[in-house]
């Protein structure tokens, strides 16, 4: 880890300020991801600055649906009787990710924003076009076993995004607020913050250089009420997904009237899957149709060497979802 | 002596706390933090920090080593590299130096320029504080030039060869016993199977580490993460030409080992020599990632198990053959095949083992080393034998117990394995067993019930201790012996007190030192045993010795008696024939006014089964007999899983293990160690496997976060109970130890009880999610 420095910013406008004069330094918030990240010689800051005194805070019933600070903890947002009772597969992705300690620590803008657990990242003596663009992917001929095998590029197969709460968040049209060092504050759904890794894979996200994170907005809907996240996983807790799946459905006579689908584990980014939700609306809510859904999802799926099986287990997942809210 | 009659259950029947469940006697020290560990003697003057710089790459030459910038940083004492560490005395590079070193590996790094895996140390750089020597450590150039490595056996660029010794020459590479080709193509049944092994790590909680402290040029202290001071003390001396004398090595407490720790690795003498280059103590304590390549692991294998049978189900021949991946130097296997050669009764046995070369560092002994893999295999068979024939696995097993040892005749010197069976079957509910395979459902979940055998040999070996019994009743013992956080200070203290008729707390156990009695590493569960047995030798040579003292003072009641005549009972000197006539230690001691009398003992283990001559250190008046016995543990597992079809993930929900190994000396930390083991098995079941890039030769989840150990939410409520053994050969006390065996046969009880669940057999560990999908149900 390279010594840096340290500044508590404690409005918004200072800490973009900061960011403005030294573009390499970080924002901390749980530090969580972010510790890790610089104690393995991966990422490099001069300074650090912490938002944590900012006030994205607050977990607000609004007309449209419910508003989440950036700044707000896993743990408090997993618990919250708001996110539970309108928001299920919200609480649910927060309280099956990582562990009570980590939770605890962690925000949701740094969820958000966390990176990929692929190996070859996660170690500076690889070759990563991600960390090194242009030195090239090892994982293609390695050990992809739990790497992406949706929206992936010959640049990058990496679960950019490796954890849940953007899987849900992916499903149910959450908004995010952003705001950059003007002061300026723009909304962006989640399905649009993340980026194919293309011939790009360093560029992850489409927050520009010193944006903040603001809030989540979720809206407040009939399938996201009934809604559910599951994981599979190769240990009981804290570990990361092989698959997931965020789904919520509104059903009426037997009917799906909406559905809402995203995948995590399986795609380069939190994988919302409009064909799924097209192979479900109108249809009755058996487990016929979830299959077909699941085959919907998964159809342009390619995977390598070593993950194959995530095409069958991501549809069982998905299909297992669906029948936990029908 | 005849330790027969002199062993511990026949002279002190009414032993008052061995085998209770005695409360840890460290345990307060740890939870407040008092208990100092190897890297955190934090006070010694002018302590400072090493960092080790490793090889990204796995196959190379080092061309040039740039420490300018390091050198710059403040607080950077030195940077250590082959170019200017000073020659050792002696080194592992060559096998007369690795043999007298005592070395795992036949490999010093820093000694050349030449790479021969990833994560070799290059470089160590010293600095005032932790945070520098990182700093400084990550601005080293490091130009290498790299070739391309071989990564494992499976490697197509890999030579396979057939040594002839494995296990550091500990094994040979092929056994015959019978004629075991005739007979298994003469077997009416027939079963050829293959079975494959993840690597796997130790990953103690506690990393290697080590604090180097020269107090002169010729007096060295060093506090290092070992299972064993003394072949630590060796291996230092040796490497740096000093005699053991002038190397102490202290031990005082260790966060697990499960074998990593159970020989001096390279980061320790590096150490000592980074003290020495900056003449002050230096600590070092390996990162979690470099856990991964700096002190062995469990080698990535393949077994193939031929099984030969009659139609009633009894064995007719057992072929075994493993194909495993060493280092460029070592010739290192695990030893699979010694418990396949004497789990059952089976006239035609073979072995052998292939190796290859890759660049790798040398694997090394991994708890149930060779036991926990080889009973995957035979176990696994075994239950397809039974699934073949219709038979319960329980059944099958008892129709090929072997009553006497079968790789060499002898006879058991003790085996409750019967029992086991009984006991575990009865606490698990075995006979609702339904007989089919994937037939029994929990909602959608599919549930299995598997059992497997374990068995763990009782190894030669012998220690030292030293008891001190003061007047007023106190007592210090003492033993160089180390705990590995099992419970080692707890049942010594036990042993210490029934053997001296004090209460434990009277007792001042102390151990994990060099400059106390000998006593050999804690490692193939051969500490409990052999440490026990020396304190109980040493306290009846402290009531020898007052005997001694009672039969010549003409005020002891004793005078004139034969010394022979003379019992202990209740800490009170009698005669035997007239137990009225005595007197007790205190009132001798005080008489004659002896603040302390101190006793020697050396406890002697019996032999271990990899040497058919047995006994070598046994008491001679007793060695031919304890030598004409084969000594074993024994025990069974049985499991439940409940497996989801749909996602293919595996909990284990029911868990019974029963055992006999002797006496238990705690119930407490027995019982813990039996459960630590279970878990250590059942992550090798299900989740646990360090992936090597097959073109790099590096390792992909070096990290907590990406290797799986079990977590509280994988393990259910466990089960454990031990059958009461008396066993009169093995040493004084009747100890096998229980540390190993824990963990053989886990791994098949959880794949037998996914067979039985889903009808599918997975020869591949660790079960994980992808294999149980990918797996179709066998047609049975």
């Amino acid at each position: 880890m390279n010594n840096f420095s340290y500044t508590q910013a404690s409005t918004a406008k200072e800490a973009t300020g900061i960011r403005k004069d030294q573009p390499a330094a970080a924002y901390i918030a749980g530090g969580t991801t972010l510790l890790d990240l610089m104690k393995a010689n991966l990422e490099e800051h001069p300074q650090l600055v912490d938002i944590n005194m900012l006030p994205f805070k607050g977990i607000e019933q609004t007309k449209d649906g419910l508003r989440i600070g950036a700044m707000e903890r896993m743990s408090d947002v997993g618990e919250h009787p708001l996110v539970k009772e309108q928001f299920p597969a919200v609480s649910e992705s927060l309280l099956l990710a990582a562990s009570p300690q980590l939770r605890n620590m962690a925000s949701i803008g740094g969820n958000i924003l966390q990176r990929t657990r692929c190996g070859y990242f996660r170690d500076a003596a690889f070759p990563c076009n991600k960390r090194v663009p242009g030195s090239g992917c090892p994982a293609l001929q390695g050990d992809n076993h739990n790497l992406a095998i949706l929206g992936t590029s010959e640049s990058c197969i990496a679960t950019a995004y490796p954890g849940d709460l953007s899987v849900a968040l992916a499903a149910l049209d959450a908004v995010l607020t952003l705001e950059n060092a003007k002061g300026k504050q723009r909304r962006v759904p989640v399905t649009e913050f993340y980026l194919l890794p293309g011939n790009t894979p360093q560029k992850e996200t489409v927050l520009e250089p010193g944006e903040l994170i603001v809030s989540v907005l979720i809206p407040a809907t009939a399938h996201a009420r009934r809604s559910t996240y599951l994981k599979v996983r190769e240990r009981a807790s804290y570990a990361y997904a092989l698959a997931s799946a965020a789904v919520g459905l509104e059903v009426q006579g037997g009917t799906i009237r909406s559905a809402r689908v995203a995948l995590g584990g399986v795609g380069t980014t939190p994988w919302r899957s409009p064909e799924a939700e097209k192979a479900l609306v109108g249809q009755p809510a058996t487990e016929a149709t979830f299959r077909a859904a699941a085959a919907a999802a998964l159809r342009g799926a390619q995977p390598r060497e070593h993950n194959g099986f995530k095409v069958e287990l991501a549809q069982n997942t998905l299909v297992q979802a669906l029948l936990k809210v029908a | 002596m005849d330790f027969t009659e002199q062993s511990f259950f026949e002279t002190n029947p009414q032993a008052g706390s061995v085998g209770q469940p005695l409360d840890r006697v460290d345990g307060r020290a740890k939870v407040t933090g008092q208990a100092r560990y190897s890297a955190e003697f934090n006070n010694l003057p002018g302590l400072c920090h090493a960092v080790l710089r490793t090889s990204d790459v796995a196959k190379g030459r080092i061309q040039s080593i740039d420490a300018s910038m390091a050198l710059k940083q403040p607080g950077v004492l030195a940077v250590l590299t082959h170019q200017n560490l000073p020659k050792l005395a002696k080194t592992p590079n060559d096998p007369e130096g690795k043999k007298a070193i005592g070395a795992p590996m036949g490999f010093m790094p820093l000694t050349s320029d030449v790479v021969h895996y990833a994560g070799q140390p290059v470089a160590l750089v010293v600095a005032d504080t932790l945070e520098r020597a990182q700093h400084a450590a990550a601005l080293l150039k490091i130009q290498v030039t790299a070739e391309a490595p071989i990564a494992s056996y499976e490697d197509k660029k890999a030579q396979l060869f057939d040594p002839e010794k494995v296990q550091d020459g500990k094994t040979k590479a092929r056994t015959v016993r019978g004629n075991p080709q005739q007979a298994f193509a003469a077997a009416p049944v027939q079963l050829t199977h293959t079975y494959d092994h993840a690597i796997n790590h130790h990953n103690p909680m506690e990393p290697g580490a080590t604090t180097a402290h020269w107090e002169a040029p010729d007096r060295l202290t060093v506090y290092d993460a070992t299972q064993g001071v003394t072949r630590t003390q060796k291996a230092l001396s040796t490497m740096l030409g000093l005699s053991a004398e002038q190397v102490r090595v202290v031990t005082k407490y260790l966060g697990g080992g499960f074998g990593c720790k159970g020989s001096s690795w390279p980061h320790t003498v590096l150490t000592v020599q980074a003290a020495r280059a900056v003449g002050r103590p230096v600590k070092l304590a390996l990162t979690r990632p470099q856990m991964f390549t700096s002190m062995g692991h469990r080698e990535d294998q393949t077994q193939t198990l031929k099984l030969g049978a009659t139609r009633d189900g009894k064995l007719t021949a057992l072929i075994h053959e493993k194909t495993s991946t060493t280092s460029p130097w070592d010739n290192y296997a695990e030893p699979n095949s010694k418990i396949i050669n004497i789990l059952y009764e089976c006239p035609n046995f073979e072995a052998t083992y292939q190796l290859a070369r890759a660049n790798v560092m040398t694997s090394t002994f991994t708890r149930a080393p060779g036991e926990a893999p080889g009973s995957f295999a035979l176990e696994c068979s075994m239950d397809d034998l039974a699934y073949q024939l219709g038979l319960d696995p329980l059944e099958i097993r008892l129709r090929n117990y072997a009553e006497k040892d079968p790789s060499t005749g002898q006879a058991w010197s003790s085996k409750s394995l019967k029992q086991c069976y009984q006991r575990g079957a009865e606490l698990f509910g075995w006979s609702k067993r339904n007989p089919k395979a994937g037939q029994t459902r929990d909602g959608r979940l599919l549930v299995g019930w598997g059992m497997a055998t374990a068995s763990y040999p009782v190894h030669n070996n012998q220690g030292t201790a030293r008891v001190r019994l003061y007047a007023d009743g106190h007592a210090l013992v003492q033993t160089g012996a180390t705990d590995l956080g099992t419970g080692t200070y707890t049942v010594m203290t036990q042993v210490a007190a029934d053997s001296l008729w004090i209460a434990p707390d009277k007792v001042r156990f102390e151990l994990g030192d060099t400059k106390l009695p000998t006593a050999p590493n804690s490692g193939g569960s051969v500490a409990a045993g052999t440490v026990s047995s020396s304190i109980y030798m040493a306290a009846q040579d402290v009531w020898q010795k007052l005997i001694k003292v009672a039969v010549l003072d003409k005020k002891s009641p004793l005078y004139r008696a034969k010394a022979a005549d003379v019992e202990v009972k209740q800490g009170r000197l009698q005669l035997k024939s007239n137990p009225q006539k005595g007197e007790s230690y205190a009132d001798l001691m005080k008489r004659a006014e002896m603040s302390d009398v101190e006793g020697n003992g050396q406890g002697r283990y019996g032999s271990g089964y990899e040497d058919a001559q047995a006994a070598a250190n046994a008491d001679p008046t007793k060695k031919d007999e304890a030598g004409n016995h084969s000594m074993h543990s024994f025990g069974a597992h049985f499991c439940e899983v409940k497996v989801d079809p749909d996602l293919g993930t595996v909990r284990v929900t029911r868990w019974v293990s029963v055992h006999g190994a002797g006496r238990i000396l705690n119930a407490k930390t027995a019982r813990s160690q039996i459960i630590g083991g279970s878990i250590f098995g059942i992550g090798s079941a299900l989740m646990e496997t360090t992936v090597r890039d097959p073109n790099y030769a590096r390792y992909t989840n070096a990290s907590l976060a990406d290797y799986h150990i079990p977590v509280n939410a994988d393990i259910p409520d466990m089960t454990v109970e031990f059958i009461d053994e008396k066993d009169p050969y093995i040493n004084a006390m009747g100890v096998k130890g229980i540390g190993e065996i824990s963990m053989v046969g886990v791994a098949a009880a959880v794949a037998n009880a996914v067979f039985h669940a889903t009808g599918k057999r997975i020869r591949s560990l660790p079960i994980t999610p992808d294999k149980v999908l990918a797996t179709k149900p066998m047609q049975v």
